[in-house]
């Protein structure tokens, strides 16, 4: 359980699965150094398995649906991002069900969830996906497991951090330190949007803050404790 | 009419323009909108990526504080908080287990929640308390000519489909039409736009943002009205990279109560029109007569 | 010390069943214990009482030892308490003094410890000797039953059972609420797997009903009441008006072509909406009966359906000598006298504008299965064109399977069929168009004769079979070939990507569920039905087509989704089941009817409790009555009457209070 931390868990050095299309294995004309037809086992032991992930994924308030997914596939039909994900949503729910928990805490999925809810209201065995993403979502930051300078789980742990210190986010400062974190070239890439916000009256970085930001921490620890005992 | 007024930290951040025609609009329609005192941040889907518990946690906060403040339901504009408070809410209500770790929480920082106490999104209020004759009856310059795309985007349908159609939602296209303007055919008007990965996986968001704008555009739409804060930046903010990577598709983008103002005959700067990066510059024709036309 | 009558003498029997009791009940120990008690003249243990020596056995005490009571205790009544009923009878013993403990499912299957199995064993055993002393003797009821059946409903299912029952002989009713009967399959094309024309094979069938001096054929008519018990049903079936005299009109449609509107302007039902008729029309050509109808909500010669006689009324005219047309007609009531019924209502399609996405009523091109089937139809409204709504023909095809169907939102259930239908349309249209063809399905079930087969020769002829289940139909393009087509975006789960795929006609294969009016037809029949509607079965798998009415049965998709051959079998076991109760002439009933005592003091409580409305008040003696042949021994009267005036047989409180002291005694 993480409790108060000032840095976001240290990312473990995981290279991100690559596309499909990107196989580093495949010479390409001009291309001399590589290796023709580098060869790479995908098949899968059980000691793979960590036994019990699906279980306790299922145990989640809202998950529990997840035991009767038919594979259907109408999950990633009506996924607008499926198409850049290395495991479909229906693949990360088979997955997550048979025990694969490595496999589905390191995919590109549960950060491309934009949690546009389309295939919840879609599944027709409704099961809660997006929530069932944010829960692996949740797991993830929570073990580490994102590549190193990945802005979404940092965006989502400095976003949680602020709002517990100030009770509200100042989405420049925010955004701004997001940029830091992750890629400097990124925010210069981004200069023209930063003029815009500028003439339009809206680049403010007065840092937002509620009067009683101390309850917001309060609460919290009160949701540790009754977690604890 | 009186209603706790929950504006969210994007609306008076990015998402100001939305305020700065809510509020003048309301007023004009004669609704009373309290800010909520002391109201913190829902959250939204960041905080549900961390810990969900901690994040209803968070939203039961701010619906304790609306119950303290006496006013029986809340307006959440932003699509994002509407979402959130709403899931609070339901997760209080589905899950003893977490209505119980909320009330303790709660009860840590001297506050209750009972439950009850409703979110309601504007178009909600708009249509359904105060009523479309009364919005009609306030129009001085109809939007005659105007050509809009509706866009709701996800936040205010799914998965919580409380006040309109789950795919086909219709409240603002009547609101629209009450206004004078004419509706465009849009059947990308509840597509996800791509939240916040336009700022962090661009490659991803950016596209969805293209779709959006391209089909808006090869339909003839002046305009598309959004009601999300994050709508109407991811729409209105990339234009550089829109161009760069896809050619010319720029769409104005405005909140539907900066037209609802212009229909009202309130002035720009009111309304918050120049807060936008791409500029909508279409104005409502004045009328033949001096009096009021209704649409 | 219980007293119990003197002349009481009770055989008393253990069965070992095998392990199944032995093995947990002292059975000897129980025998011995039994012969001590009052009343009980001998007592015995044995191996198998079921078995012939075991009810040789019985019948051979009875007349030895002069026995007037007899008890077994072994395995559950459901069982074998009729064998050993029989068993007494046949040794010359009112069946009704016998008594059965079960010592098996209620005792020894449920216990671990041999001593506490073998003292409740024994005390079940005292409760069921002080009970039987109390049996009186009982006669089973003999009801006759009326050899004519009504079948209800003129689908195939109902066709095949009035023909079945007709040729054995028996008078059947059928009665249709159409104006023809042949139900949907009448509508299809081909069927599966075959390919066989549908009307081809069907309309032997409906000339044979409209021909069998058997069947009293009630087209365009309903059933409105029913009354009655098994054997003896009393039936209001109401003739609604066709404004046409069914005996005089020889379906020349010399009327159809006359009419006053000289070209068809109003929605064909029987097309599906794709076509349109005239106020005065056939539904189709092979109709049966072969006779045409008049439809008073758009004929001019009504208003609003009220006569006003302002029209030329060229038909008429037409119709000359024969003068088969009586705008005067009004509906009629009949009523009939039936023994048996055989409930053929089948089902409804699955509405498709239920499912949003997939554009059913929102984009023209996009086609329930049963349109498709009359698009592809010679006699259909484009002769068998296919040819869209907004002209033209299409080029690429995508069928979508599981419509409504496998889906916690709409139904829940697998509607059996569709896959099949889906790729006999795949078939179809791709001999009709040349198309591209797509199904997109989840699971492909062919579970069938020939079905796999079928399956096979659709991907040999380059159908594209897609498992993926779509996520949605737009209008909208991405790319160039995309634009002005419908874009079905699906996962394809087995390749491994998403796909959007355009073409120009989308059929959606929806599923099947029970008829709109089910409810109120099931109750009308006293039958029951499932969480899904579909008519209950009274065994899934031993009893598939009687309901928990006895002399009611059920046949064809009014009970569930199923295919054809399905349909028929399930029609000719219903007409079997009813030819039983026919051919036998009477019905046994168990005589643990309740009985109303002379102390009823004509409150009426138990009127309205009965959910098989057996009881009725005599207004005459101002008490209530309980029809035995209706009664099925619930107890909910006998329960409830607050004067304590109503008796059960087989459940006298005496039978009950002393078993009741037995199980509490020692």
């Amino acid at each position: 359980m993480v409790k108060s931390m000032t840095t976001p868990p240290a990312a473990k050095q995981e290279t991100v699965p690559t596309r499909s299309s990107d196989r580093p294995n495949v010479q390409r004309p001009g291309e001399e150094s590589v290796p023709v037809m580098k060869l790479r086992p995908t098949i899968k032991y059980e000691a793979d398995r960590v036994r019990g992930f699906g279980r306790e994924i299922i145990s989640v308030p809202g998950c529990e649906q997840l035991e009767s997914c038919i594979q259907c596939g109408t999950c990633s039909g009506v996924c607008p991002l499926s198409i850049y994900m290395d495991h479909t949503p229906r693949q990360v729910m088979a997955l997550a069900r048979a025990d694969f928990k490595n496999e589905v805490l390191r995919s590109r999925t549960i950060w491309l969830c934009a949690s546009c809810y389309a295939c919840t209201v879609e599944c027709p065995q409704e099961i809660r996906i997006t929530d069932i993403m944010y829960e692996l979502k949740q797991r993830a930051i929570r073990e580490g497991i994102f590549p190193k300078r990945f802005p979404i789980p940092i965006l989502a742990y400095d976003f949680s951090e602020m709002v517990k210190k100030n009770g509200r986010i100042t989405e420049m400062i925010l955004v701004i330190k997001l940029f830091m974190k992750t890629s400097w070239l990124a925010a210069l890439g981004n200069w023209r949007l930063g003029i815009d916000l500028i003439k339009t009256g809206r680049f403010s970085l007065v840092t937002e803050k509620i009067k009683h930001h101390g309850d917001i921490a309060r609460m919290m620890d009160a949701v540790d404790d009754q977690k604890g005992s | 009419m009186k209603y706790s007024y929950f504006p969210g930290c994007s609306l008076k951040g990015l998402g100001r323009a939305y305020e700065e025609s809510l509020l003048p609009v309301m007023k004009h329609l004669g609704v009373e909108l309290q800010e909520l005192d002391d109201w913190n941040c829902c959250g939204a889907t960041a905080y549900m990526a961390v810990d969900e518990v901690k994040a209803c946690v968070l939203a039961a906060r701010n619906l304790a504080l609306a119950e303290k403040s006496g006013l029986n339901q809340v307006m959440a504009p932003c699509a994002a908080c509407y979402l959130v408070l709403n899931k609070a809410k339901h997760y209080f209500h589905d899950y003893p287990a977490m209505k119980a770790t909320m009330d303790r929480a709660l009860n840590a920082v001297g506050l209750h929640y009972s439950g009850d106490t409703p979110v309601r999104h504007p178009l909600d209020i708009l249509l359904n308390d105060v009523g479309l004759e009364a919005i009609k009856q306030k129009v001085e310059k109809p939007l005659k000519g105007l050509k809009v795309a509706t866009y709701y985007g996800c936040q205010i349908v799914r998965p919580y489909a409380t006040f309109d159609d789950q795919y086909n939602p219709t409240t603002m296209d009547r609101l629209m039409e009450a206004l004078g303007a004419t509706l465009v055919h849009y059947p990308l008007k509840t597509k996800c736009c791509g939240g916040s990965l336009t700022g962090t996986l661009p490659e991803a968001g950016i596209r969805l943002v293209y779709i959006l704008l391209n089909e808006a555009k090869k339909r003839g739409a002046d305009c598309i009205a959004t009601v999300c804060p994050l709508c109407q930046f991811n729409l209105d903010g990339y234009h550089s990279q829109l161009k760069a990577q896809y050619g010319d598709v720029l769409v104005p983008t405005v909140y539907f109560t900066q037209l609802m103002g212009l229909a009202f005959g309130l002035s720009d700067k009111e309304l918050g029109l120049n807060r936008a990066a791409v500029p909508f510059k279409w104005r409502p024709p004045l009328p033949a007569a001096a009096t009021p036309v209704p649409a | 010390m219980v007293s119990i009558k003197q002349d009481i003498r009770i055989g008393f029997y253990v069965c070992h069943c095998g392990h199944n009791i032995a093995s947990m009940v002292d059975c000897p120990e129980v025998a011995s214990y039994v012969e001590k008690l009052p009343g009980v003249v001998l007592s015995r243990d044995y191996k198998y009482m079921c078995s012939d020596p075991g009810q040789e056995l019985i019948q051979k005490d009875i007349k030895e030892f002069d026995l007037n009571r007899v008890v077994v205790a072994s395995c559950s009544p459901l069982l074998h308490e009729h064998t050993f009923r029989t068993a007494v009878a046949a040794g010359g013993l009112n069946p009704f003094f016998f008594h059965m403990v079960n010592i098996r499912e209620h005792d020894s299957w449920v216990h671990t410890d041999r001593k506490e199995a073998t003292a409740k064993a024994k005390a079940l055993a005292r409760a069921a000797i002080r009970r039987v002393a109390h049996h009186k003797a009982l006669e089973v009821k003999q009801v006759p039953v009326n050899p004519d059946v009504l079948v209800v409903g003129g689908g195939i299912a109902g066709i095949h059972a009035a023909l079945t029952l007709a040729n054995a002989g028996k008078k059947v009713y059928l009665v249709e609420r159409e104006p023809s009967i042949g139900g949907h399959m009448a509508k299809f094309d081909k069927t599966f797997p075959t390919l066989d024309c549908a009307a081809c094979i069907l309309t032997p069938k409906m000339s044979s009903v409209g021909a069998h001096e058997n069947i009293t054929l009630w087209s365009y008519s309903e059933v409105v009441k029913m009354d009655g018990y098994v054997g003896n049903y009393t039936v209001m079936v109401k003739r609604k008006a066709r404004f046409i005299n069914e005996d005089l009109c020889t379906g020349c449609q010399e009327c159809v072509a006359n009419c006053i509107y000289k070209e068809p302007k109003f929605t064909d039902e029987f097309n599906e909406g794709l076509g349109k008729r005239k106020p005065v029309y056939i539904p189709f050509p092979q109709a049966t009966p072969q006779v045409v109808l008049i439809d008073p909500d758009v004929c001019l010669n009504f208003k609003r359906g009220v006569l006003t006689d302002k029209c030329k009324k060229t038909c008429v005219e037409a119709c000359g000598d024969r003068k088969a047309i009586d705008f005067k007609q009004k509906e009629q009531f009949t009523e009939i006298k039936v023994g048996t019924i055989i409930v053929a209502t089948g089902f409804q399609t699955f509405d498709a504008k239920r499912v949003l996405p997939y554009g059913y009523g929102v984009y023209p091109n996009v086609y329930t299965a049963m349109e498709v089937e009359r698009l592809v139809n010679a006699s259909g409204p484009t002769s068998g064109e296919v040819i869209l709504r907004d002209g033209r023909q299409p080029k690429a095809i995508g069928i979508i399977h599981c419509v409504g169907s496998r889906d916690k939102k709409t139904n829940r259930w697998c509607s059996r069929v569709c896959c099949m239908y889906s790729m006999k349309l795949a078939h179809l249209l791709k001999e009709h168009t040349g198309a591209e063809i797509y199904n997109f399905y989840i699971d492909i079930r062919a579970p069938g004769k020939g079905y796999e087969e079928f399956y096979d020769k659709l991907n040999e002829e380059g159908v594209h079979f897609v498992r993926g289940r779509v996520g949605e139909v737009t209008d909208w393009g991405m790319t160039p070939e995309e634009e002005g087509k419908l874009v079905i975006r699906v996962e394809d789960t087995l390749a491994g990507f998403v796909r959007r795929i355009p073409v120009d006609m989308v059929v959606l294969a929806t599923g099947l569920e029970p008829q709109a009016d089910a409810q109120d037809v099931r109750r009308l029949f006293n039958m029951s039905c499932g969480t899904e509607g579909f008519f209950l079965e009274r065994h899934p798998k031993l009893a598939p087509v009687n309901t928990f009415t006895d002399g009611i049965f059920i046949a064809g998709c009014c009970q569930g989704p199923r295919d054809i051959p399905d349909t028929v079998a399930q029609a000719g076991a219903a007409a079997a089941e009813a030819m039983v109760l026919i051919d036998k002439g009477h019905v046994e009933q168990e005589p643990n009817t309740a009985y109303v005592l002379p102390d009823c003091c004509g409150c009426k409580s138990c009127l309205p409790l009965c959910p098989y409305t057996a009881i009725t008040f005599d207004e005459a003696t101002k008490k209530a009555v309980i029809n035995e042949a209706l009664c099925k021994g619930c107890g909910t009267c006998v329960s409830s009457c607050p004067s304590g005036s109503i008796a059960q047989n087989l459940f006298e409180d005496e039978e009950v209070f002393s078993e009741i002291e037995g199980v509490l005694a020692d």
